[in-house]
């Protein structure tokens, strides 16, 4: 019933405590304008129609590993790119495309991997052919693309998949 | 004295700042490719609204964070359009 | 010109601290968009100062207005999560373009097919 005139209740919550934050106030005004953006906030997401992502209470502690891994990793690579952008000119060289064969299928997985590689400097997403199932890669420091598929598949793609899977 | 320390540190911060806008210029002027133009600006585009964030917490307004957002969400629009120009010539199709 | 928050001086030098460091990394970050060799190398280039970089100044700055207690941290943590999630997009949208053009005239710089996937 709530939803027929609120389609994504979450959201329309969401949206309005973020407007009230935003203007640090309680006053009616703010709060009806606020249901309003909160409104047509929904509404509009119900023209994207994004394919439905379940959340599960089971699927926190994986969720939170992954997110330590990620922030360890982005201050090592952010070090790592720093020290070859200053480095010699011949540290600078190695760079090159590769491909992956990827096991996670799920979108919000994908989504959320492609966030983690573009946040870790040094690698970067280029094209995920989903017929395939095939991930195109560049790799700013690409010696040995072996170690770059390891580390990509057990660091980030055995946990995405327990979380999205 | 922990006001200086603070000004000087974040005069330190812009000045690190403004130069780091000035690399993204070199190559937004030098290219050479049209992709590496907009690679640039973009740079440019996030240099300018963490220029904008130290400015805010120096004046400790809040208007300078919200013009940073914005900032932010123009340079976003401004790199997808023009990347999607570079693959297909049109923005929208 | 140099008016600051009064700050407790451990806060003080630690916000110092936050956004100097910030400011070098994406200092860093812009220089190898000049140094690095060809366009997919200077790619990786910016995202220093999209992650460490913003994340060192935001959280500094949360750190500064925290301790003033003068307002909600909302803005830091609306730019961190608007960056976080755009970057990835104009990163990736940027990288498939190049490829196109580098293939459709039959540039050196891109592999004419996808490279074989790496077997483990």
């Amino acid at each position: 019933m709530i939803r027929r005139v609120l389609p994504h209740p979450f959201l329309f919550v969401a949206l309005l405590v973020m407007w009230l934050m935003l203007n640090q106030s309680l006053a009616p005004g703010t709060f009806v304008f606020g249901a309003l953006v909160a409104f047509g906030g929904s509404w509009a997401m119900v023209a994207l129609d994004p394919p439905r992502a379940r959340l599960r209470l089971s699927r926190l502690p994986p969720a939170l590993r992954l997110a330590g891994r990620v922030l360890v990793d982005v201050f090592r690579s952010n070090l790592a790119v720093a020290r070859i952008i200053l480095g010699g000119a011949e540290r600078r060289t190695h760079s090159g495309f590769m491909t992956l064969r990827l096991d996670l299928t799920d979108r919000y997985g994908l989504a959320v991997l492609a966030i983690i590689m573009t946040c870790t400097p040094g690698t970067q997403w280029v094209h995920y052919d989903p017929a395939r199932g095939t991930l195109l890669l560049h790799v700013l420091d690409l010696v040995d693309e072996r170690q770059w598929a390891n580390l990509i598949k057990q660091r980030y793609e055995t946990l995405l998949r327990e979380i999205f899977e | 004295m922990s006001a200086h320390i603070l000004g000087w540190s974040l005069t330190l911060a812009q000045v690190l700042l403004a130069f780091a806008m000035g690399f993204a210029a070199v190559r937004f002027t030098r290219g050479p490719r049209a992709q590496d133009r907009v690679i640039g600006l973009d740079t440019f585009y996030v240099n300018a609204m963490l220029m904008l964030v130290t400015i805010g917490i120096r004046s400790g307004v809040t208007l300078y964070f919200e013009a940073a957002l914005i900032i932010g969400m123009l340079g976003f629009v401004s790199t997808v359009a023009l990347s999607k120009f570079l693959m297909r010539g049109e923005v929208i199709e | 010109m140099n008016a600051a928050p009064d700050l407790p001086l451990w806060a003080a030098i630690l916000v110092s601290l936050l956004v100097v460091a910030g400011a070098a990394i994406t200092l860093v970050g812009s220089v190898g968009l000049v140094r690095l060799p060809d366009f997919y190398s200077r790619l990786h280039a910016p995202s220093l100062g999209a992650t460490l970089g913003t994340g060192c100044i935001l959280i500094g700055s949360m750190l500064c207005f925290g301790v003033l207690r003068d307002r909600l941290l909302i803005h830091e943590a609306l730019i961190a999560l608007f960056l976080t999630i755009t970057t990835p997009v104009t990163m990736m949208l940027l990288a498939r373009a190049s490829l196109y053009r580098d293939r459709v005239e039959g540039n050196r710089a891109a592999p004419e097919h996808d490279p074989e996937p790496t077997e483990l």
